[in-house]
């Protein structure tokens, strides 16, 4: 349902989705709505998502080429991005991130605004991928939340818009009296997001780097 | 007139203006470059042994004249290395084999290339002469094999790591010791990791942050107190 679609449902007297709005008459040629806030406002941010490119790897070639002509970002009103993480809503990390970088992506996601969002682009960023390797982090759910994970190495243009879209879904949902746009605040003793025991656990089923053999006698 | 203003770099060997690139070279043996023989002359008995693989030289030398080889090897006129193109280590798998430590030298002015190698026995102290004072683009190779394999080199102006983070405390990942994921769990590098401050890697000079100085490394601290600038 686009802006048009709500103005045109105003303008010519006929009702729209009843479910979602109401309209009616107030003045003839003065079209106005009536519809909830939670749709209004969601649907204003959903289409229009600031995204804040972090690549570190091939994924950031693929997110050119969402953002370049042929895939069209600007489509999902995600045309401009924003190399400062003060003015935009989404991260989108696009790469492996090593443990030399992660307090780096965690202040970049501090310093973002609310709302906002993260999207993990590809497999080294959402479990560290082929990398399971001293230096890098076994996923970047265990800095910063992540909304929406985008599979692939690397994922294809249409991967990530398919990504976006459920994005979009997901921000057409959310309440404004909800819980869900709490900014999730980590551990003040171990500043994780997630329980030490349960980030050993994820790093299975090849076994966590203390039970792991040793590369030579 | 204007071909006078160009210096002809003559080849290392075969002779002429357009050296070919050599072909049918054998994996072992062959003609080992000019400089080797010239090493044992000048140096004897602490040339250890000179290899020749896939035609690429490679001297072997004692541990303790590397500085005294490659200063000769870059002021000799008539070698004439001028060009440091990596310093690096290896380690074997056998843990009988000494680890190897390889500087690969290029004469530009007569086209030769050769690796050197010096053997350290597992055990002995890891320590090997710096060769900074000489080629100062060995300042970061030095820094890189230290960082990965805990190499000690003597007279290096600033060693410390450069891959890694300086408060990384998990050893030198490129030793056959050191687990594939690291000595710690997954939670404690994270929670190390997540620890420091992204501004107290930089210098004064490149931040100058003030409030980052009390969580920088002692010896960090001292070298910015000395008035360092980095890259110099």
């Amino acid at each position: 349902m686009g802006l048009k679609d709500l103005l045109n449902a105003g303008s010519d007297g006929t009702h729209g989705d009843a479910t979602s709005m109401v309209s009616m008459d107030a003045r003839p040629n003065e079209p106005w709505v009536t519809t909830k806030l939670d749709f209004l406002v969601n649907w204003g941010r959903a289409n229009s998502l600031w995204p804040m490119p972090f690549g570190t790897a091939c994924c950031a070639i693929e997110f050119m080429a969402s953002a370049a002509s042929n895939y069209d970002l600007a489509r999902f009103g995600m045309e401009r991005m924003a190399f400062s993480p003060r003015q935009s809503d989404v991260l989108i990390c696009a790469g492996r991130v090593p443990f030399k970088l992660a307090p780096v992506l965690r202040r970049i996601w501090q310093q973002m605004p609310q709302p906002k969002w993260a999207i993990s682009m590809g497999a080294c960023a959402s479990t560290g991928g082929m990398f399971d390797t001293y230096a890098v982090v076994q996923g970047i759910d265990t800095i910063i939340p992540i909304d929406v994970y985008v599979p692939g190495c690397p994922p294809r243009p249409e991967g990530l818009i398919y990504g976006i879209m459920m994005l979009q879904k997901k921000v057409m949902n959310e309440r404004m009296n909800g819980t869900s746009r709490e900014e999730m605040e980590p551990d003040p003793k171990s500043k994780l997001y997630i329980p030490s025991s349960r980030i050993d656990e994820l790093s299975e089923p090849f076994g966590n780097s203390v039970h792991q053999t040793r590369s030579a006698p | 007139m204007r071909a006078e203003k160009f210096t002809v770099i003559s080849a290392g060997h075969g002779g002429g203006d357009t050296p070919a690139t050599p072909r049918n070279v054998p994996h072992k043996g062959g003609d080992a470059n000019p400089t080797a023989a010239a090493l044992q002359a000048r140096f004897g008995s602490t040339i250890a042994r000179v290899d020749v693989i896939n035609g690429e030289t490679t001297v072997i030398v004692d541990r303790d004249k590397v500085h005294d080889i490659v200063q000769w090897l870059h002021d000799e006129p008539t070698q004439s290395y001028e060009y440091l193109s990596d310093v690096t280590a290896v380690e074997h798998r056998d843990a009988q084999r000494p680890i190897e430590i390889v500087w690969h030298l290029r004469s530009i002015k007569f086209r030769r290339f050769i690796r050197l190698k010096a053997l350290i026995v597992k055990g002995s102290a890891l320590s090997i002469c710096s060769i900074w004072d000489i080629y100062k683009g060995a300042d970061w190779l030095e820094r890189e094999c230290y960082d990965m394999f805990g190499i000690q080199f003597t007279g290096h102006p600033d060693l410390r790591r450069i891959l890694m983070w300086e408060q990384f405390k998990e050893g030198h990942p490129l030793r056959k010791d050191f687990p594939l994921r690291g000595r710690f769990s997954r939670s404690q590098q994270l929670e190390n990791a997540l620890a420091a401050n992204p501004e107290a890697r930089y210098s004064m000079e490149e931040l100058s942050i003030v409030d980052a100085y009390e969580e920088l490394p002692l010896d960090m601290r001292r070298r910015l107190l000395g008035g360092e600038k980095t890259g110099e």
